[in-house]
């Protein structure tokens, strides 16, 4: 018997498509493997088993009618925390959105329906999206499935898990600074953030809403460009979203980059990055090299500022974003308060964990009267510096590769320090201020064992040529990663 | 000492827009508490607005209308605040570009133009409303009015006395009118007139501590609640006192303001460019799209009645004072008399249309059946005193004139031989008046006349019953 959860993607559809296997058989073989791994893993936060195996049943009735089914027929699927569906919560992973149910699906959750991909259910995350290990959940730890005791990172952690686990075929995250391609690269599967405007954020709670974007998690290039395929395109809902035609982007994956210029910024290549991190990424810029691409350096000279950059406009639209979570309308409501004003304070004080709070403080500070100018307003011009320096390195090169992250995962407690925790977006952080597409693949393993991530940086709305070089290097770096060991 | 005083208006105008500002919602807030609602207006988690054009093409039409300087590139803002009447916690609005900025109004007071600056026009979401329960126990939130549309208007500190406040908002209100952008209804809170007012001694540039009147609920509220801020504010100042800057209500039974709040150390709200929204770019052909279809406005209408119908001033401002009313009065005098029927408007017809609580626009009598109305008097079919008769009752049914006359028998007897004869009739049956009119009283022709047209129904042509009366009287 076919064990359909260590399939990919693309396999079950065209099976599920062409009849020789159930959408049913295959959901019962996720929803089975969700039983017997994910206890150890704890990446789903909620599994709609009955819903997922009524979904199931129906697109396979209409494939034996012979109906036209979605390019996602049949793949099952799960949802980050924080992407709205009118099936189950949608949480946040955090306290002050314990039981809330959307009234609305979200534009992916519509287009994913659309596609006949089977919900099988959410995934966790760092509360809001705010965190780098997926520690941050109120609601459950989840693990790395290479290794245990190590954080699957954050903040989607809990999508990369279930594809490390293969409890889904795909999952949908959110990038704010790094929160699809980090956790990707921990868990040794593919992570792609779109440019900004290419998916549509209706429906995704925001955290910070001039970076935010929704991609897919996958367990190789080939379902990232289907899963794009879905999802990608205008929505009259979202003001941000871009009017461009959406390619097939399966037809990018020409398996070359002969002609390519592929560039290394030096300020990336830092003491900062671990050697062993270090040696696997400049290794696989070798691989592309020897596949025709040409390599070059470039030099993205603001990137020691984008850290600090990304702190300040990401809190600052956070603490106008979450300030509609005061207990009046939904979610969670501190019962015991003499005032409006108290019931706030104690909603919030509750509601909230502490990295949220300490986001929103932040936020409200630079915003401010007497900072604003001193801080949001010098981030913004420096964001803009950020976003020159692609623009100058992209009339040298069509990619940029850099290390997604600059250690493998760490172990869950050993970054206590918030400021620490920070510095783990350090590489991929620009690029959501500058708003361009970037992808994660796994390129190795750590001597002990971990998942190395190289991440391959785009033009604007050039999500093809990205996609292209990875799924080139996915076929010729012949890695030899195997899969994590939980029977 | 003299003081002067200082007063710049804000003006909240809900304009008339379909839906809300950020989503398809219906503007009709009427609608039972939360029936006009989504996820966008409700502020849920994950929705997102998206700005209606239609109102970037009323307020661009306003600011137009008001001298404005359109930006090019505007954009809206989040104000944030914690309240629960918002769905969001921020309101979003416009900060540092304003849609329209650097405009002017002329207004007219006491003979005199006076032009006050309008320092921008722009575009915000309206906030719930909250109702409580007596006693405080329970509060509750209507969504309905969340998200709708408002245009807020921000003058100079030009305006120096409570009959300028009024006549700039007289004028403020007839232009919207004009434009057909609100129906600036006052009792349902679509136009909310604020006053900032402050006083200073004569000659002096310095402003003085202003207090704020918002939330009267009719013009002439607004005008009383002025007046006795300025006289309370110089009192103080008379009595050696200080003005606490401080936000004021009116209290329209007892006429006087009183203190709502007193103001918090200034509120931060944190301004910052709303992320969910592109920036709004009024390009050059847009604007003009929308200049080339703006009606003629009220300034303009006045000065061309003034001119080709040879109207006085006054006059003018009453034909003009609705865009109805305006288009009623230039129908009926493209067909009559424009004196005869500036005064027959005017004059009976408005006493008709305000006695039935009525529009100029809706009435049963249509500008043409009053102008042949007009020309019947005018070729002597009807009388002046018949006309009035014949205007109620046009106005009851909505028939012309000329099926009026005929049902009611009330052509005008021009017949000499008639009036000749009801002269004689009236002249037998009066001796005693008619010996002291010869002997030099002549009030008491007015009662013989009368007599004659009682006798005659009030048909007889006054003119003949005069002349034939006069002459058979001197036999
Ligand atoms: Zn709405």
């Amino acid at each position: 018997m076919t064990a359909w959860h260590e399939k990919t993607a693309a396999q079950i559809r065209d099976a599920v498509a062409a009849g020789a296997v159930s959408a049913a058989e295959v959901t019962r073989s996720y929803l089975d493997r969700i039983e017997a791994v994910d206890g150890r893993i704890g990446a789903y936060t909620q599994v709609w088993r009955d819903e997922a195996l009524a979904q199931a049943e129906g697109l396979d009735q209409r494939i034996q009618a012979g109906e036209a089914v979605g390019p996602l027929a049949g793949v099952p699927i799960s949802l980050k925390e924080l992407i709205c569906t009118t099936r189950g919560f949608t949480t946040c992973s955090s306290r002050i959105l314990q039981g809330f149910q959307s009234p609305y699906n979200a534009t992916v959750t519509e287009k994913l329906i659309a596609a006949d991909a089977i919900l099988l259910g959410k995934v966790n995350m760092d509360e809001f999206a705010m965190g780098s290990s997926t520690e941050n959940s109120a609601v459950q730890k989840t693990a790395n499935p290479w290794n245990l005791k190590c954080v699957p990172g954050g903040s989607s952690g809990g999508s990369a898990a279930s594809i490390a686990s293969a409890t889904s075929a795909i999952s949908f995250g959110s990038d704010t600074g790094g929160s699809i391609r980090q956790p990707a690269a921990f868990c040794g599967c593919v992570g792609l953030k779109p440019t900004y405007g290419r998916v549509s954020r209706y429906g995704l709670v925001a955290f910070a809403s001039s970076l935010d974007q929704i991609g897919p998690l996958s367990r190789d290039v080939t379902d990232a460009a289907l899963a794009m395929n879905v999802i990608c395109g205008k929505d009259p809902m979202d003001a941000t979203s871009a009017d461009l035609p959406v390619e097939d982007f399966t037809r990018a994956l020409t398996g070359d980059v002969k002609g390519l210029r592929i560039g290394l910024p030096k300020e990336y290549f830092i003491d900062a990055l671990g050697s062993e991190v270090r040696a696997l990424v400049e290794a696989s810029a070798e691989v592309l090299r020897e596949q025709g691409a040409e390599i070059v350096e470039v030099s993205l000279p603001h990137t020691d500022y984008a850290v600090a950059v990304y702190y300040i406009v990401a809190p600052a639209e956070a603490s106008a974003n979450l300030a509609r979570f005061d207990g009046v309308r939904y979610g969670f409501r501190h019962s015991d308060a003499g005032n409006v004003t108290e019931m706030y304070v104690k909603t919030k004080s509750e509601g909230f964990g502490p990295e949220v709070q300490r986001r929103i403080m932040l936020g409200t500070y630079v915003l401010s009267s007497g900072y604003y100018d001193a801080y949001y307003l010098k981030a913004q011009k420096v964001r803009t510096l950020i976003k020159q320096d692609f623009d100058r390195a992209f009339a040298e090169c069509d990619l940029i590769l850099t290390p997604t992250a600059p250690t493998p995962a760490f172990e869950m407690g050993a970054k206590s320090d918030p400021l620490e925790m920070y510095l783990n977006d350090i590489f991929t952080i620009s690029t959501n201020l500058a708003g361009i597409p970037a992808i994660s693949i796994p390129c190795g393993l750590s001597a002990t064992g971990l998942p190395v991530g190289l991440q391959l940086i785009g033009k604007a709305f050039d999500e093809a040529t990205v996609l292209r070089a990875a799924h080139c290097y996915e076929q010729h770096a012949g890695l030899q990663m195997g899969a994590p060991a939980l029977g | 000492m003299e003081y002067e005083a200082v007063i710049g208006m804000e003006v909240h105008v809900q304009l008339n827009c379909k839906s809300k500002l950020f989503c398809g919602c219906s503007t009709d807030f009427h609608a039972p508490a939360n029936t006009n609602v989504c996820p966008v207006c409700l502020g849920m988690p994950g929705a997102m607005p998206v700005l209606n054009r239609e109102m970037v093409n009323k307020s661009v039409a306003v600011g137009l209308a008001l001298n404005c300087a359109i930006s090019r590139w505007s954009k809206m803002d989040r104000k944030n605040y914690f309240y629960p009447d918002q769905s969001k916690n921020y309101q979003i609005s416009q900060y540092d570009l304003p849609l329209n900025h650097g405009g002017h109004l002329d207004i007219h007071v006491n003979g005199e133009t006076k032009r006050i600056g309008i320092t921008r026009a722009h575009m915000e979401e309206d906030t719930a409303r909250n109702t409580h329960t007596i006693g405080g126990g329970q509060s509750g939130v209507d969504f309905n009015r969340c998200g709708v549309p408002l245009l807020e208007i921000v003058t100079e500190p030009d305006i120096h006395s409570a009959d300028e406040a009024y006549a700039y908002l007289t004028e403020l209100k007839q232009i919207l009118q004009y434009l057909d952008v609100s129906d600036c209804s006052m009792e349902e809170g679509k136009l909310r007139a604020e006053a900032n007012i402050s006083v200073r001694p004569k000659g002096s540039t310095a402003f003085g501590t202003k207090t704020e009147v918002k939330n009267v609920a009719s013009f002439s509220g607004t005008y009383k609640a002025i007046q006795y801020e300025i006289a309370r504010q110089i009192q103080i100042l008379n009595d050696g006192g200080t003005i606490v800057q401080e936000t004021r209500g009116w209290d329209d039974d007892r006429g006087v303001t009183f203190s709502q709040r007193a103001k918090e150390s200034a509120h931060d709200y944190r301004y910052f460019p709303e992320p969910d929204l592109v920036p709004i770019v009024v390009d050059e052909a847009w604007e003009e799209s929308i200049r080339a279809a703006l009606p003629e406005l009220p300034a303009a209408r006045r000065a061309r009645l003034t001119g080709a119908f040879g109207l006085s001033d006054y006059d003018a401002g009453v034909l003009t004072a609705t865009r109805a009313m305006a288009d009623f009065y230039e129908a009926a005098a493209a067909k009559t008399d424009p004196k005869k029927a500036a005064n027959w408007i005017m004059g009976d017809l408005q006493a008709l249309v305000t006695e039935d609580r009525a529009e100029i626009g809706s009435i049963p009598v249509t500008p043409e059946y009053l102008a042949a109305m007009i020309n019947l008097i005018e070729d002597g079919t009807i009388s002046g005193k018949i006309a009035k008769e014949v205007l109620a009752e046009m106005y009851r049914t909505g028939k012309s004139p000329a099926a009026v006359v005929e049902e009611k028998g009330l052509v005008q007897i021009s017949d000499h031989g008639a009036i000749d004869a009801a002269v004689a009739e009236v002249i037998a049956a009066n001796p005693a008046q008619v010996a002291e009119f010869k002997a030099g009283k002549e009030k008491v022709i007015g009662f013989l006349v009368g007599q004659i047209m009682k006798a005659t129904q009030g048909k007889a042509n006054p003119k003949m019953v005069n002349d034939i009366l006069r002459a058979k009287l001197s036999e």
